[in-house]
């Protein structure tokens, strides 16, 4: 332990426009912090775990807030705290899946302050990485998770590579059902990817849950108007019903016409290092009528691969259990 | 006898200070030349320390001092100390303290300090360490509690054998004892359950940390604390900064919570103190989230074997019980006594066998958490008692009625009296209450994917004692001063006890003014605030105190308007001759009566039998009116039991593992209801923290030997959303006949019989199944409906 719970000395930048936090990442390369909320970067500082020397806080860049509909759907500043987003009117009434999710995360305080584009960025619990020890997410070459007595509880089924960390996230796999696009500034420009591209797991970058570079900024989430009004279902079970990370959760967008699955986007969250998006359980629903039997289907289908470690396993039946009920009891 | 006061609800001061931000805790307090202190903690769970040099730390600008080992008293292993000394225990075991202008610069200090370890095995799991060859927590020993001696303890390979994975080992006990004929009862049982179980540590979690701050100044320490009690804690605070107590002036209003973690001061506390002594400048000692998770106590854990033998009435004819104890690292935990204490007096088994080793581990150190012993007992064997039910096909009420303790109940190994014990009213009462012949037919029914569960728990624990001093005072302004010296939980005690003394006083309300908080004021020896037993210690300390007034205000009476002190009685706020009203005195009058008498009337006479803190307290306040001082020297014989009873419904998701507590109610047996709102707050308050033995956890890794549940989330503390909104409660109100206002205790029970009612209502939505351990989580749930083994060992501690 040493000593905890006082954060070292860094300088604070407060910049207003998006183009000064973009210089001052330029200048400070990998000595720049980034923070919104703070809710996952002020654990690190209090915990000495990282200890940068340039915070860059970016709550006063005023283009970074604020929900708009657009003519391809909507547009979220990736500082729009969670509760704005949950009570959103357009959100609720065509994209209510992301209101469901975001209403779930953490508590009301931490929601108040925490920001969408936090939520989707934030950073592994590994209780091993969150501990600050020298394993392959933090920059090493072991993982103290995945061994024979690892504490693994809330480790991951699907696309362990050598790191068995999940992404914690509520929102994240709600932007993968919605089928999200993030835009992502720099000096040099913009690129906007979709979730494939912005969540990764290990084998893309073993130390990053998500691909924004360290000149970037993640300055907006944009939700196309695909899956607008369409059958949603979001669950999340945890611990404790409020101040949780989720053990598992599932977001799911469903179309469907005459009582008949026409296509959908299913997302677990809290079972890979990404949002785990079930292109099989799509498959399989295509063309199948909404019924018991059918979720049923979707549930068992929804583990298949799983790898279970020591203490996850329960993971497997509620991973089938919340796809089922996402398939069963989805509403517009 | 008619109450004006006791009985009635009121709002206690603390309420309003509370609530506006008002009340000063330890860590509110600022002075000029303040400096903050921070420790120094072990990152290793089991090491020797070899070397430490803060040259470099010192040479920091606005770094003022350190303290370390060398620079406290030391007590003799395996006591908790101060600052650890050659060998740390734990991570998070604080080694040092650095004094700073800033925190920041004492946290930059610290990382400035270079230790050589030299690291040793560690053992997170006792069983482990009793293996032959297994690992010891400490290099003298693995075993040791009060009584017992520091030893290493080890079983042999055969007594692991032969009991497998499922079944707890029972190799030599290093304490034991029996009464009946266990064998005999086992042999007339017509059920015989028998089950291995395992109870989980975790934290106290105070919401206040326990901060201090501190400074000297005429040869006295001045020294403001987070903690239960008041004045029994002084000469064990004095004896931790090594002066005498009538050197220490303690002040602590208001503590955010001890659960008793902070029961008679602590060593840390010192800390502060001594560091403010070598600098000489007042010292604030901030303790964060992370130090309070070390040094802030957790609740024991038990590995545990027990077997019980019913007849076919549903009466416990024997039983048998193993605990191994998981201790921390000193010897600071009785969990294992009162544990086996709580079998015999909750149900009264006519054979009864108990065998006991507490072991020591390199996890945080451990301590009486409420309810310490009984109330993880009660989560676990609650739930064994509705299998004996099912299986002998008997009402659950009934099989626990029929083994309630009642007055002539019998506590012990020595099978000693009870007070009281209305237990089985108890059962009744919560019967009616939560309706239960209609609401069991509830059992099982599945309503789509969910199934309800009904429970009932029942909780103990020792609620009186007796033998501390009372103290009050009557001021020429007429005002009644209540000296009270048992400290401030949280639960008003404090204040409703002296409802007590304003009563029998027949005194206003409003005319009373509590003297608490501070030894300036003149504070008693009162009992610790702990162990449930201000309530009714309190009360009886009051009667002594307010009957040695009475006999003081009759005395002065006669002396003024002639007769005898027997031709007088008290008015409101007065003393008056039985058949001339003409004779009186006004409290404002007696008060000048007795400033003038001197002598006994005004404090400068003590009765010799006071203790020397209240006879030094007296001296504080001698020739300021009239006042009375007198030790409660009433006879009490038995232990006064706290008891309860809850019952809960829950409606337990089969998809998901989890459980929504739709309802639940609690009946105390706690004799004379002081302050029912009180009473309310503490059953509510207590059955919350029962969901909370059902959900809260310690984890280790045990390779590395590191917490992973040192914050609220990671401990998964209950929320709003966990607990139901409201919990409905009633009491027994039979008096008991050993305390003149017939008050018993009952912060401790209402934990036990919540958690309790919890662990059997999810047993029941299950059919019956037995987890056999605490916390009860929805993996364990889920893995359990689905089929799955469950991912830990039967015996696995420290985790999930």
């Amino acid at each position: 332990m040493i000593v905890k719970d006082m954060m070292s000395q860094f300088d604070l930048f407060q910049p207003t426009q998006l183009k000064d936090a973009l210089g001052i990442l330029d200048s400070y390369g990998k000595d720049a912090w980034k923070m919104a909320g703070g809710y996952d970067s002020l654990v690190w500082f209090k915990e000495r775990i990282k200890q940068p020397k340039a915070v860059v806080d970016l709550s006063a860049i005023q283009e970074m807030h604020g929900i708009k509909e657009t003519a391809d759907g909507v547009e979220i500043g990736a500082l729009t705290s969670l509760t704005t987003v949950e009570h959103d009117p357009v959100i609720k009434a065509k994209y209510r899946l992301l209101s469901d999710a975001v209403a779930k995360v953490a508590s009301p305080q931490i929601r108040n302050a925490g920001t969408i584009g936090g939520n989707a960025s934030q950073d592994a619990r590994c209780l091993y990485y969150r501990y600050g020890l020298p394993c392959y997410r933090a920059g090493g070459n072991t993982c103290f998770a995945d061994t024979p007595e690892g504490i693994n509880r809330e480790h991951a089924l699907f696309e362990s590579d050598r790191c068995v960390a999940v992404s914690p996230s509520d929102g994240a796999p709600a932007l993968v059902a919605l089928d999200a696009k993030f835009v992502l500034k720099s000096s040099g420009g913009e690129r906007v990817i979709g979730t494939e591209e912005f969540f990764i797991g290990p084998k893309v970058d073993i130390t990053h849950l998500t691909s924004t570079k360290p000149e970037e900024i993640l300055t907006a989430i944009r939700i196309p108007k695909t899956w607008a009004n369409a059958n949603f279902y979001f669950e999340k079970v945890a611990d404790r019903n409020t101040w949780d990370f989720p053990l598992v959760n599932v977001a799911a967008a469903i179309r469907i016409a005459n009582g008949t699955v026409q296509d959908s986007r299913i997302a677990c969250g809290g079972v890979s290092a990404v949002p785990r998006r079930l292109t099989q359980v799509e498959q399989i629903l295509k063309g199948q009528p909404v019924n018991e039997q059918t979720a049923k289907i979707a549930g068992q289908s929804a583990s298949r691969g799983a790898r279970p470690l020591n203490y996850n396993g329960f993971k497997i039946p509620l991973m089938e259990n919340l796809v089922m009920r996402a398939v069963r009891d989805a509403k517009a | 006898m008619a109450y004006n006061l006791i009985g009635k609800d009121f709002t206690p001061m603390d309420v309003e200070a509370k609530v506006t931000g008002r009340a000063k805790y330890a860590e509110d307090f600022r002075a000029d030349n303040m400096v903050f202190c921070k420790t120094l903690t072990s990152p290793i769970p089991h090491a020797k320390i070899k070397s430490i040099d803060t040259s470099a730390a010192l040479k920091i600008k606005g770094v003022i001092g350190v303290l370390t080992a060398d620079d406290v008293p030391q007590f003799p292993p395996p006591a908790l100390p101060i600052l650890a000394k050659d060998e740390v225990f734990y991570v998070g075991d604080p080694i040092l303290a650095i004094a700073a202008e800033s925190e920041e610069l004492c946290a930059d200090a610290i990382e400035a300090i270079k230790i050589d370890f030299e690291q040793l095995p560690h053992v997170v799991d006792p069983l482990e360490s009793l293996f032959p060859g297994g690992p010891n927590a400490r290099t003298a020993g693995n075993v040791a509690a009060g009584q017992i001696k520091l030893q290493t303890v080890k079983w042999d390979a055969a007594d692991f054998a032969a009991a497998g994975d499922a079944k707890m080992p029972m190799g030599r006990a290093a304490e034991e004892w029996a009464y009946g004929d266990v064998d005999a009862g086992f042999k007339n049982a017509k059920v015989t359950i028998e089950e291995t179980f395992v109870t989980g540590t975790y934290s106290h979690n105070c919401m206040e940390t326990r901060s201090t701050f501190a400074y000297w100044q005429g040869g006295k320490c001045f020294l403001h604390g987070s903690n239960q009690s008041h004045t029994a804690a002084i000469a064990n605070i004095a004896r931790y900064i090594d002066i005498p107590p009538e050197n220490l002036v303690f002040i602590a209003e208001y503590c955010g919570g001890g659960f008793g973690s902070k029961i008679p001061g602590y060593p840390n506390m010192a800390i502060a103190a001594l560091m403010s002594k070598k600098i000489n400048r007042p010292v604030m000692h901030r303790i964060t989230r992370t130090d309070e998770y070390g040094i802030g106590a957790a609740r024991p854990g038990f590995q545990g074997y027990i077997k019980m033998g019913f007849r076919a009435d549903g009466k416990l004819l024997a039983a048998d019980m193993y605990l191994v104890q998981e201790s921390g690292p000193h010897a600071t935990a009785g969990d294992f006594r009162a544990a086996g204490n709580a079998l015999t007096m909750m149900y009264q088994p006519d054979a009864c066998k108990f065998r006991s080793v507490p072991v020591l581990t390199n996890t945080v150190p451990m301590g009486a958490h409420r309810g310490p012993g009984e109330n993880q007992f009660a989560a676990l064997v609650e739930p064994m008692f509705d299998k004996a039910a099912k299986q002998l096909n008997i009402d659950r009420i009934a099989i626990r009625r029929i083994n309630a303790p009642d007055n002539n109940g019998k506590i012990g190994k020595d099978r000693g009296p009870l007070t009281s014990a209305f237990q089985k009213e108890a059962l009744d009462k919560a019967g009616v209450m939560f309706k239960w012949a209609e609401r069991k037919k509830a059992s099982g029914q599945k309503t789509g994917n969910k199934v309800t569960g009904i429970g009932i728990g029942q909780g103990y624990h020792s609620a009186g004692t007796n033998g501390f001093d009372g103290l009050l005072r009557i001021t020429s302004d007429g005002k009644l001063h209540v000296h009270t010296g048992i400290g401030n939980l949280g639960t008003y005690s404090h204040s409703a006890t002296a409802r007590v003394a304003a009563d029998l006083m027949n005194c206003e309300w409003e005319n009373v003014v509590i003297e608490r908080g501070d030894t300036r004021k003149g504070l008693p020896f009162n009992s610790p605030q702990a162990g449930s037993l201000s309530a009714s210690t309190q009360s009886r300390t009051m009667y002594a105190a307010a009957m040695d007034m009475k006999d003081k205000l009759t005395d002065i009476a006669a002396k003024t308007h002639g007769g005898q002190p027997a031709d007088y009685v008290l008015g409101k706020e007065k003393v008056v001759h039985k058949s001339d009203a003409s004779k009186s005195l006004s409290f404002q009058q007696a008060a000048e009566k007795a400033i003038a008498l001197g002598g006994k009337y005004s404090g400068k006479e003590v009765p010799e039998d006071l203790n020397a803190i209240t006879k030094q307290s007296v001296a504080m306040i001698a020739g300021s009116g009239l006042i009375a001082a007198a030790k409660d020297n009433m006879p009490r014989v038995g232990v006064t039991p706290g008891l309860s009873v809850s019952m809960a419904e829950i409606e337990l998701d089969l998809e998901t593992g989890k459980f929504e507590i739709k309802d639940m109610i609690c009946v105390a047996d706690c004799g004379t209801v002081l302050h029912p709102l009180g009473l309310g707050h503490q059953i509510s308050g207590g059955n919350v923290m029962g969901i909370g033995m059902v959900m809260e956890r310690h984890i280790y890794d045990p390779k590395l030997g590191i917490p992973a549940s040192v914050g609220f989330h990671q401990g998964k503390l209950p929320t709003y959303l966990d607990v139901p909104v409201e919990v409905g409660w009633g009491a027994v109100e039979k008096p008991d006949p050993q305390n003149p206002i017939g008050v018993k205790g009952v912060g401790e029970p209402v934990l036990g019989s919540g958690a309790a009612a919890i662990t059997s209502a999810i047993a029941d939505a299950l059919g019956g199944h037995l987890f056999n351990r605490t916390p009860v989580t929805p993996d364990m749930i889920i893995n359990h409906l689905a089929g799955r083994p469950p991912a830990h060992k039967p015996l696995q501690v420290n985790t999930v």
